[in-house]
């Protein structure tokens, strides 16, 4: 699938979750996604970085932009080397959580967009990929 | 460092968030509200939150929270003006601030506390 554009912005502060957030709504924006598709990409963006910066000790979030015509989309990728997910599965449930959060990040963020992706290795990191379609 | 402003209306607190907020600016916002419901000894605290375009479940946690020990220290809190797009991710996300007053807007929502405040004085 042909990829247009690539962009990556490190996730090492809060500041850089604003900074996702506001890259996120720009190039969601200029592929025209409703205001809604818009909000809600921006969010689970937003939930999948603080994670990474939470859970992982900060990474990295690798952004493409998607030609699949008719269809355009946006593909987030959120890495980081952080301690990995023991158990992808009961951390995918909302109230689960090992951060003193709510535990809706990554259930959360699974609903709010088209596709999503786990990998996890223990001790070597985690790898979190969503594409939302427009 | 950055910090939201809280102004006074009469009984009230009125706090209009209009930046994207980073993390650190949402935990102070908490701090500095708690602060100043004992220092004015106010009866409810209105959050304006029209002008954010994003509420994550951080931003939502900070909501509930404040909502939380205002009500502690005897004080309202009514959260206005969420944005149609918002709300519906909210929902999605699992968040339905349970608990956390709503009004449409700032009058709609001074009208909710001043009422608030005249039946809890009768009662």
């Amino acid at each position: 699938m042909p990829v247009l554009k690539e962009e990556t912005v490190a996730i090492g502060s809060d500041a850089d979750v604003v900074l996702v957030r506001q890259l996120v709504r720009r190039r969601a924006q200029e592929l025209r996604f409703s205001l809604v598709d818009q909000t809600k990409l921006v969010t689970a963006a937003s939930e999948l970085a603080r994670n990474a910066l939470e859970h992982g000790r900060g990474g990295e979030m690798l952004l493409q932009v998607l030609q699949d015509p008719p269809r355009s989309g946006l593909r987030l990728v959120f890495a980081d080397q952080g301690p990995g997910i023991a158990n992808v599965e009961l951390a995918m449930k909302d109230g689960y959580t090992t951060g003193g959060g709510l535990g809706l990040g990554l259930g959360g963020a699974k609903r709010l967009v088209n596709e999503f992706a786990v990998e996890s290795t223990p001790g070597k990191g985690t790898r979190i990929t969503v594409t939302k379609w427009h | 460092m950055d910090r939201i402003p809280i102004l006074r209306m009469g009984e009230f607190l009125l706090v209009t968030i209009q930046v994207d907020m980073h993390d650190q600016l949402a935990l102070t916002l908490q701090d500095d509200l708690t602060a100043q419901i004992t220092r004015t000894g106010a009866r409810g605290v209105l959050i304006d939150i029209s002008s954010l375009d994003v509420v994550d479940s951080f931003i939502g946690r900070m909501l509930g929270s404040i909502a939380s020990m205002a009500r502690l220290m005897n004080a309202e809190t009514v959260v206005v003006g969420m944005q149609p797009s918002v709300a519906i991710t909210l929902v999605e996300l699992g968040l339905t601030l349970h608990g956390i007053r709503t009004a449409l807007d700032v009058e709609k929502g001074m009208a909710l506390l001043r009422a608030s405040a005249a039946g809890r004085r009768r009662a």
